[in-house]
């Protein structure tokens, strides 16, 4: 069983739901990176999301925009970001870490290259967003070759054949975008949200993450109560975009403490 | 030649095109593609579409002989495919009309449209207007700065333009912010996309409806001339104007197609837009091809005199053209277009668009090369008038 897997299952044992926080790598400088990494995990993160930076972020809203572009002011590469995985292993070798991301680095690097390296440093899960199954089928066998997860998008207005055919191709588990739009969007539909997952777990098998538009406890914890997983992004970001550097580590740790508390009261 | 019938039915052109779009606009691309593979074939959507050609564009667009430039340059002759007299000054309004009319069978009352040198956002206002429907044309803030007549223009049309902050604040972070507002609005808004490229069907339907610059010349050549051209000649940004005059040429063998991209202040500079001469393939916008980008896959500023042709892109069937050698592409720099834009006025009373400045360029090198009789048809992709404060500006002007 890979480190995903094992997440979610002694979740489900302890009868309680993943927080998956997003950052962006190198944002707001390559150094604290990996300090941040660790402090998630302290404050109560299941899963990182790591995102790749790049020039062209299309399915993100301003907030996550502005962190990718303060990260490649430092140039943080593909392989950077590979390398914050590997130094981030030395000393954590259970929390999964997914990289989510755009298609043209991946492109760049070659996917063997790429899934090899991604291997050695520890990664298990990736998202390429730009990525759909239709173009996926050799990217998805490179991934599986080397052990890694390929995750897949589904969003409200995915029909019922391509929820199927992402249930073939996505390992680990997917990510509903729980609203139209670009991320850091608001208003969140939770009536709506429940109805869609009761659809696609007629389908899934492996567990659903819910993402878009998560900015608080309450809609956490009410997200937490139908889904698998909980993904925050924007939310984070603000917080690192707006905090002085010495109360970074600080302030992002103050609001992931307060989403698992709200996940976890019953 | 065998048949040529790209895109497959899944859009691809070679190992180029694609769907390379996130999970939230899929199913709005499917149905994108369903509607118009339907009305691709319907007689009656393509009878609409050529009365508005003929009634409110203009079209047929003439070819005119550059008789006086020719034996100025003392070589082969040189015929302009006058796409600068539609009405907008451009080929952009051919594509946009023709989407605008899909838009309206899908029952879309608000447009979007991304544009670099103000042209194809002009043309989308237009049938906007003509057809009664709001639209928000995306511009980076550079390119507003730019190009403030056509701002004004679009404005003026009804348009609510809005300038983008992110990126380069050019062309490419227009496209991303468009791109954006379609996720948002799907269900009420249709994306009128302005050159050949983004993700299937767009590179097709664009080309399908720049096609009739073709299919014209095709006539229009045995007409004045008795035979097709020796070669045409075209500019590629995204590549639309070029793949409008290629497509029906492509399998007529004996007519070499060349593309002229954008050198820039010189590719050995770096600041140039000449993707397909110097990029490498990757994925942006929605498809795979050649892209200006670095060593880690980073999108690269580009540079044009031209706005244009100002993308780090290029259209996938211009990738796949070059791959398999059906189409040549060469680059012209800044400096080249701007002789080829001051020769034109002056030998034929002509004002060219700077991006069409390249393509006239290009004709202007290799005329030369040629007998008196061999035949090079250029395609004039737009007028001038919106150049008049750059090329002022290169001779040290201020209007």
């Amino acid at each position: 069983m890979n480190r995903i897997a094992q997440t979610f299952a002694s979740l489900k044992d302890q009868n309680r739901k993943a927080l998956i926080p997003f950052i962006t790598a190198g944002d707001p400088h390559p150094d604290v990176t990996v300090h941040l990494m660790h402090q998630l995990v302290r404050s109560g993160a299941d899963i990182i999301e790591l995102g790749v930076p790049f020039s062209d972020p299309m399915a993100d809203g301003p907030t996550i925009q502005r962190s990718s572009e303060r990260a490649l002011k430092h140039h943080v590469s593909l392989n950077k970001v590979l390398d914050f995985v590997g130094e981030f292993r030395e000393t954590n070798t259970d929390t999964p870490v997914v990289l989510m991301g755009y298609a043209n680095p991946i492109e760049a690097m070659g996917y063997t290259v790429f899934a090899s390296k991604a291997r050695s440093c520890g990664v298990d899960g990736v998202l390429i967003v730009d990525y759909p199954p239709e173009e996926s089928s050799e990217w998805v066998k490179c991934l599986d070759e080397h052990g890694i997860d390929a995750i897949f998008l589904l969003s409200p207005t995915t029909p019922k054949a391509r929820i199927e055919q992402v249930a073939k191709l996505a390992k680990g588990y997917v990510y509903y975008v729980s609203l139209k739009g670009v991320t850091g969007a608001s208003h969140l539909d939770l009536e709506n949200v429940s109805q869609r997952l009761k659809e696609l777990r007629q389908h899934i098998t492996i567990p659903i993450g819910v993402g878009f538009g998560i900015r608080d406890g309450s809609t956490a914890r009410a997200v937490a109560n139908v889904a698998d997983a909980v993904v925050i992004g924007s939310r984070i970001i603000e917080e690192i975009e707006h905090a002085t550097q010495d109360k970074l580590l600080f302030q992002v740790a103050s609001l992931l403490t307060d989403l698992r508390k709200a996940m976890d009261e019953h | 030649m065998s048949a040529y019938d790209l895109p497959s039915r899944d859009g691809h052109f070679g190992p180029y095109g694609g769907i390379f779009v996130a999970e939230t606009l899929i199913s709005a691309l499917e149905d994108l593609r369903q509607k118009y593979e339907y009305y691709r074939t319907d007689s009656e959507f393509q009878a609409e579409f050529a009365y508005e050609l003929k009634h409110y564009v203009g079209r047929p667009s003439p070819i005119y002989h550059a008789k006086r430039w020719s034996e100025h340059l003392g070589g082969a002759q040189i015929l302009l495919k006058r796409e600068d007299l539609n009405h907008t000054g451009a080929h952009k309004i051919n594509n946009t009309v023709g989407q605008a009319l899909l838009a309206r069978r899908m029952g879309k009352k608000r447009v979007i449209a991304e544009t670099g040198a103000g042209q194809h956002g002009v043309a989308s206002a237009t049938v906007a207007a003509r057809y009664g429907m709001e639209c928000v044309v995306y511009m980076g803030s550079e390119d507003v700065k730019r190009q403030a007549t056509n701002v004004y223009r679009m404005k003026l049309l009804g348009a609510t333009v809005i300038p983008v902050e992110s990126g380069s604040r050019t062309l490419k972070d227009a496209l991303n912010e468009a791109m954006r507002d379609w996720v948002t609005n799907v269900e009420s808004t249709f994306y009128i996309i302005g050159t050949v490229a983004g993700p299937h069907p767009y590179p097709m339907m664009v080309r399908d409806f720049q096609a009739i610059i073709g299919i014209e010349a095709k006539t229009q050549m045995i007409e004045l001339f008795g035979r097709q051209p020796d070669a045409l000649i075209a500019c590629v940004g995204g590549g639309s104007n070029a793949i409008g005059l290629f497509y029906p040429y492509i399998e007529d063998s004996a007519v070499r197609l060349i593309g002229v991209e954008a050198a820039g202040k010189g590719i050995e500079t770096k600041q140039h837009a000449a993707t397909l001469s110097t990029g490498r393939p990757g994925v942006l916008h929605g498809n795979r091809t050649y892209l200006i980008q670095d060593e880690n896959g980073q999108i690269i500023e580009t540079h044009s005199i031209s706005a244009g042709l100002d993308y780090p892109g290029v259209g996938p069937e211009h990738a796949w053209l070059k791959d398999c050698g059906r189409a040549e592409y060469v680059a012209i720099t800044d400096d080249e277009a701007l002789q080829a834009f001051h020769d034109l006025c002056r030998y034929e009373g002509i004002m060219p668009a700077l991006e069409s400045s390249h393509a006239l360029a290009y004709a202007a090198k290799y005329a030369p090369t040629l007998p008196k009789d061999k035949l090079l048809l250029v395609n004039l992709s737009g007028r001038g008038d919106k150049d008049m404060a750059t090329v002022a500006q290169m001779s040290g002007l201020s209007l």
